[in-house]
């Protein structure tokens, strides 16, 4: 059972470490073989905000549905969700998690009830609802988390799917990542009221701001939030204030934004913060970060190899699950 | 005994039917539980059904389409209303972006049993917001199965049907039927939803149409039975996928072909049906294939506009006529 307490002890944050480290590594080893056309077609990687989905993912139950954006890698390596088939599906392959016809911005696992990388910004929320809603329906104790970026909430979906769960009391944790900008639109260039987390307060909803730099803020208003949600008392909003260190995509020549912002938000990034933490408070000893590096690139290599290794999906099955037979149990 | 009932009180009885059948079956949709449904379809479910399963939904077709998704994605099998095909397009990207695209692009990970009912069509004097009929753009989407009862027959069964599909089903239901009413085969239980059906057996041309259309094609062809000319008329039933061995044999008898559709003739289904046929029974047509469809034009308010604007059974016949009897 998790449970709202957390435990700051030397496994745990160097748990925390490792899953963003993870994930970090991934997007990085992404970046290489997108430019060694490996992998094609849009790519957003998720830099920088490693703490959100990490933090988040800390509170949740295997039970619980999982709804999150085309910005989804570091979602679903944190929620467990094998590197291997991640990468296969990266590569286009049937050994993908959707046998390749998902891609970067469609990872699916049923196994973790990760229902999806949605790519129409917004498009997520009412599906949210919809899970959230049927888990009410059958009594069940799980929950549904809906992540979506600050420029969804300019969207018509994020006002209709807000009321209704506040409306319907449904179980939906709403996890706002405002990273500053929806692909090159600034924050203050789009929105009249900057305060997200206002929006979501009138819609009478608890509604919290977290610095999504800080994965330990952000699991700890996690566990507050989903002991709130899975307790029965409707919906919560976390806006996480975190910050996008690489392009919007791999097509992005970053025209809108200062190298120097960049610099200044990497310096006070997720990571290097926890890092440094760590360290200067001596939880971590000798080469222990180093050598969970190691395993991280040990694990990577692997999912590179694994994804080199796989094959293409038969053209002969092109329409395969276009509709099923039956509905997957 | 038959049962004589209207289709609005088959669409209610299939409603109230699958509810009380399976605990996961649910209807949500603007004003269908304490109003009783835009058309009156759900009028009196809430009482013997209650809140949770007769759902009213605020004005957020997007929100509460999406939810149906949702829902069946977490293992319900929900009856989602919209109350016109027009207001349809606010939930467009939930229905063609996410309803129609999961099952595929998750590697058959993810079914979305979901079934989503509409209205659609014009003759109420409603105009350009509420008349149209743009069921063929979802006849366009691969993943969808679409459904156009048009006789209280099917819409008592086409329901249970489309509830037992693994995928998802829009069913759009004419607002001219509603008030229609007909006899029930009391040894009839259940329809299929794969395929078209002939309603008028004839050897001199084929009427290919579905939904409120069907009865107008209907006159038609016994306007022409008196002229000697004997039209066989198909309802397609299911809009796609299109049931085309049916329509093709049908042709490959009577040689001839009149497609009558309540959508613009541009880009539209009966475009669709066509094109088939001469892909299909080229060498079997004796004459042109004919298409009467609604003018292109935003339908209009005023009654005579209005009817001017769609297909009749005047035209209907008109247009068979051409091609049986071409004037020399």
């Amino acid at each position: 059972m998790t449970t709202s307490k957390l435990h700051l002890d030397h496994d745990h944050l160097l748990h925390l470490l490792r899953e963003m480290l993870r994930i970090r590594l991934f997007e990085r080893k992404c970046a290489e073989l997108y430019q060694r056309e490996k992998i094609r077609g849009f790519l957003h990687l998720y830099d920088g905000e490693e703490a959100i989905a990490v933090g988040i993912m800390q509170a949740l139950e295997p039970h619980d549905a999982i709804i999150a954006t085309y910005r989804e890698h570091g979602q679903a390596l944190a929620r467990g969700v094998s590197m291997e088939r991640i990468m296969a599906e990266l590569y286009g392959h049937v050994e993908g998690l959707c046998r390749g016809r998902g891609g970067s911005m469609h990872l699916f696992d049923r196994a973790h009830r990760f229902l999806g990388g949605n790519a129409i910004v917004g498009g997520g929320l009412p599906l949210a609802i919809g899970t959230a809603l049927g888990d009410q329906m059958q009594g069940r104790d799980s929950i549904s988390v809906c992540f979506f970026g600050e420029g969804a909430v300019d969207e018509g979906e994020f006002h209709e799917s807000l009321n209704l769960a506040a409306l319907w009391r449904l179980p939906v944790l709403f996890v706002c990542e405002n990273n500053l900008y929806s692909m090159g639109m600034a924050l203050e260039r789009a929105e009249s009221n900057i305060d997200i987390h206002e929006r979501a307060a009138s819609y009478g909803m608890p509604s919290e701001v977290v610095d999504g730099m800080d994965v330990v803020a952000v699991e700890l208003a996690a566990r507050r939030a989903v002991a709130a949600v899975r307790g029965g008392k409707g919906p919560y909003f976390l806006e996480c204030r975190g910050y996008r260190f690489r392009a919007h995509s791999m097509f992005d020549a970053q025209l809108y934004r200062d190298k120097a912002e960049v610099e200044q938000w990497k310096a006070k990034g997720p990571i290097v913060r926890l890092r440094k933490w760590l360290e200067d408070s001596h939880v971590v000893v000798d080469d222990e970060i180093e050598r969970l590096e190691a395993e991280i690139e040990a694990e990577i290599g692997a999912a590179v190899d694994f994804a080199e290794a796989g094959t293409p999906e038969a053209v002969a099955e092109l329409a395969r699950f276009v509709t099923l037979d039956a509905v997957p149990e | 005994m038959a049962e004589t009932l209207t289709y609005r009180e088959a669409c209610r009885a299939a409603i109230r039917e699958a509810i009380l059948a399976d605990p996961r079956v649910f209807l949500m949709g603007e004003d269908v539980g304490r109003y009783g449904g835009c058309y009156a379809v759900t009028k009196g479910l809430i009482d013997e059904l209650g809140e949770a399963r007769i759902r009213d939904t605020p004005l957020s077709e997007s929100a509460f389409v999406g939810a149906g998704i949702g829902a069946a994605l977490a293992g319900m099998r929900p009856i989602v209303e919209v109350m016109t095909v027009n207001f349809s397009l606010l939930a467009l990207d939930q229905i063609v972006n996410n309803a129609a695209t999961l099952a595929h692009m998750s590697g058959g990970q993810f079914a979305v049993p979901l079934v989503i009912r509409m209205a659609t069509g014009a003759g109420k004097q409603l105009a350009a917001q509420h008349s149209h009929s743009l069921e063929g753009w979802y006849a366009h989407v691969p993943g969808l199965r679409v459904l156009a009862p048009a006789t209280v027959e099917d819409a008592r069964y086409m329901l249970a049907a489309a509830l037992a599909d693994p995928n998802p089903v829009l069913i759009f239901e004419h607002v001219m039927l509603y008030n229609a009413s007909g006899e029930l085969d009391p040894a009839v239980d259940a329809v299929d939803i794969g395929q078209a059906k002939i309603r008028r057996a004839g050897r001199d041309v084929t009427l290919v149409t579905y939904g409120g259309s069907l009865p107008k094609t209907l006159v038609a062809a016994e306007q022409l039975a008196a002229e000697g000319i004997e039209a066989e008329v198909i309802d397609l039933r299911v809009l796609r996928p299109l049931d085309l061995p049916t329509l093709a044999g049908s042709v490959a008898r009577t040689h001839r072909c009149v497609i009558v559709d309540e959508g613009w003739k541009t880009g539209s289904l009966s475009a669709e049906i066509a094109a088939s046929l001469v892909e299909t029974v080229f060498y079997e047509l004796d004459a042109p294939i004919a298409r009467v469809c609604a003018q292109e034009v935003p339908i209009p308010y005023a009654a005579h506009l209005e009817q001017a604007a769609l297909p009749q059974p005047a035209t209907i016949a008109a247009a068979a006529r051409g091609l049986v009897r071409p004037a020399s």
